[in-house]
């Protein structure tokens, strides 16, 4: 996919001035994040399950390259293939090498957001290979040419209506008129069309939430069955995951499960948790002949011991994002890539370098609810002032944000002088706006004058408020 | 023959600062694989068996899901048969062949086949392996007995739950399965029918898996 991340601010003018935008993201309080809010009201274990969740996972990273080799053997020795990649480009050949070996002409896709990063479906159609998407949101934007902008449902910056303009535009061999006004109508429409691709494709490709090293298995979470039919119909399984969905043991991917649908989508369990491991046995009537796993590295290996090792405990709920003010009011396609809101803005500078997308970690008004909703308890906020530091280091942030931090912490590590210096200004700007109390220009405040009046100061400097009351 | 596993790997140990675990380490790790230790699980599932079964009715109603209660696997086929008629559904079933031995030619308005499902198959009636009352989840397991397309396909899924595999938690199901030996091609947790949100927050039972999941529980069994 092509990167559009360093067009940020654009991107999010764009998305600010768009209503049907604005009404799309309109849904998200009133869905994921009440329901989430009411799921973990009845789970009074909650804070305790995301510490554990979080040693699993910190556990599981400290030893990442035990449990992988570990992970590879179970799979070979149930049947299936590991297959490593260092790269995206390398992730892409190993898929198209398999699709090769039975001559594939169509391969269903559940959702990943691997595939998304390796950019898997324009690869697949330059080789000649349709890809379908089948989870309904993803279905729906590649019927558009549109990227997914959210990580758990790509079509939340839709509406009914754009979906049923869409279905009407794509499904061609349909009555013109037929009716689509209803959300179960083209829900059905959706299950129609998609029956009988599961049954013609050759190869079936779905993401993996966990590995679990202790048996071999790929997990998958879903809702609507799609991944399920995906993996089970043709006659190959590809999973694609990133190498830190490993987790030890069953009990472990145990422990996360409870965590990720009520983080993610506010259900208390998802419809379909899915464990597989390797092909069809010998005596099974139905599932797969072949069974391959990609396990893609694409810079993570390079994460670990460094400020960002804690993203690699991400399990790609979306909490974050669904709570953020940023994301709900620019929506994800604003972000330029595959990642979103908190979560991509630390994850993508480390993916696609932090000159294309610098803008992202600045993206944020440090609020901090995605850390107080992260079930793995991931210090985004932290993570972004590390990517911020990193820009300034490489003189990447714009020069007068660096001039103006500079002459900052000049004055603020010397403490006399701040205090001088402040209580002057404030002095200053409470006689210049005296009349009216507030500025509605001033130099060096454009940006905040423009919109909205600038308060004047008004009595003592906190400092000197503070001074007193302790004195007190 | 690519490099790319090797590089993989000490690309880990780099960035960890280390080489490759020590004997003693590795040994605990592997100790850790194999010991099966459960973590913290919900307090609601602290419960006796009845409770526990209460527990899962209600969650798994909450779900979406529809339940009955019939005394014996004698009387599924005529509970099958009964659910079908109120729904006003076709008598027509593919049935996991785990349920062979069941009296279904008692019930001659029922037709029945074993064996995995096709696209056409509109009803499906299998066994489950557990039933874990914390989130109203039953798990299946795939194998000969219970083709994995009988959970996908057909519109209206039938389950049949021995009030005995009722049990608290998912790990209760991971032992069970573990008894058996390795694990089966494919498990699966299925928890109330097919539904998606993604158009505009609204769920939509039966987006590409069963419309309709109807949960017998047999409860002398």
């Amino acid at each position: 996919m092509h990167a559009t991340s360093h067009a940020f601010v654009a991107n999010s003018k764009n998305s600010l001035n768009d209503a049907t935008l604005r009404k799309a993201l309109g849904n998200m309080r009133g869905g994921f994040v009440n329901k989430r809010a009411a799921t973990i009201a009845k789970v009074p274990e909650w804070e305790a399950l995301r510490d554990t969740g979080r040693a699993i996972k910190d556990h599981t990273l400290a030893h990442l390259d035990f449990y992988l080799e570990a992970y590879e053997a179970k799979v070979t020795a149930s049947g299936g293939v590991v297959h490593w990649a260092r790269t995206a480009e390398e992730a892409r050949q190993i898929v198209l090498g398999i699709c090769r070996t039975v001559d594939a002409k169509t391969v269903t896709k559940g959702k990943s957001m691997i595939a998304e990063e390796i950019g898997l479906n324009d690869f697949l159609e330059q080789k000649g290979i349709t890809p379908i998407e089948t989870d309904l949101g993803e279905y729906i934007i590649q019927l558009r040419q549109e990227p997914p902008s959210h990580i758990i449902a790509p079509a939340i910056h839709l509406t009914a209506e754009q979906v049923a303009e869409t279905f009407r535009k794509s499904h061609t061999h349909l009555v013109p008129d037929r009716p689509l006004g209803e959300h179960r109508q083209l829900v059905e429409e959706a299950r129609t069309e998609l029956r009988a691709k599961y049954f013609a494709a050759d190869v079936g490709i779905t993401g993996a939430n966990f590995l679990i090293a202790e048996t071999g298995t790929s997990v998958i979470v879903t809702n609507e069955g799609n991944g399920d039919l995906t993996q089970l119909l043709p006659k190959v399984h590809i999973a694609i995951a990133s190498l830190e969905k490993i987790v030890p043991t069953l009990e472990d991917a145990t422990t996360l499960l409870r965590l990720l649908a009520r983080s993610a989508t506010g259900q208390e369990f998802s419809a379909y948790t899915t464990f597989s491991t390797g092909p069809r046995r010998a005596e099974d009537p139905d599932g797969p002949e072949q069974y391959h796993v990609v396990l893609l590295d694409n810079g993570r290996s390079g994460m670990l011991g460094s400020e960002f090792q804690d993203m690699l405990r991400c399990i790609r709920c979306s909490a974050c994002m669904n709570h953020c003010p940023v994301y709900s009011a620019v929506g994800g396609h604003a972000y330029g890539w595959v990642y979103p809101g908190p979560m991509g803005a630390v994850l993508t500078p480390t993916l696609i370098g932090v000159d294309e997308a610098g803008h992202l970690p600045n993206a944020s008004t440090f609020c901090g609810k995605c850390e107080q909703v992260c079930p793995m308890k991931i210090p985004l906020p932290k993570m972004m002032r590390h990517w911020r530091e990193r820009q300034a280091e490489a003189k990447l942030s714009p020069k007068a944000m660096r001039w103006g931090i500079g002459a900052w912490a000049f004055m603020a590590t010397r403490p006399r002088l701040y205090r001088l210096f402040t209580r002057a200004v404030a002095f200053g700007l409470s006689l210049a706006a005296r009349k009216k109390g507030r500025f509605t220009s001033l130099p060096l405040a454009g940006g905040w004058t423009r919109v909205r009046d600038m308060p004047a100061p008004q009595g003592q400097t906190f400092q000197a408020l503070y001074a007193k009351r302790r004195s007190r | 023959m690519s490099t790319a596993r090797a590089d993989i790997l000490d690309s880990i140990r780099r960035s960890l600062g280390r080489e490759g675990l020590d004997a003693a380490t590795e040994a605990g790790l592997r100790q850790r694989l194999t010991a099966h230790r459960r973590q913290i699980g919900l307090a609601r599932t602290e419960k006796d068996h009845a409770e526990l079964v209460t527990l899962f009715e209600d969650m798994a109603t909450a779900l979406a899901a529809t339940v009955a209660h019939i005394p014996n696997s004698a009387a599924l086929p005529g509970a099958v048969a009964t659910y079908l008629a109120e729904q006003n559904l076709p008598a027509h079933l593919v049935v996991a062949p785990a349920l062979q031995n069941i009296p279904w030619a008692e019930r001659p308005t029922l037709t029945v086949r074993f064996g995995k499902a096709v696209n056409e198959d509109l009803v499906s009636v299998t066994p489950v392996i557990g039933a874990v009352a914390e989130t109203g989840t039953l798990v299946l397991t795939s194998g000969p007995d219970s083709p994995t397309s009988l959970n996908f396909l057909p519109d209206t899924h039938i389950v049949m739950v021995n009030r005995s595999q009722i049990t608290g938690r998912y790990e209760d199901v991971w032992d069970k399965i573990r008894d058996q030996g390795a694990l089966p091609r494919t498990v699966n947790m299925i928890s109330g029918p097919s539904r998606t949100g993604d158009i505009e927050q609204t769920i939509q039972l039966g987006a590409h898996g069963p419309r309709r999941l109807h949960i017998l529980i047999l409860d002398e069994a």
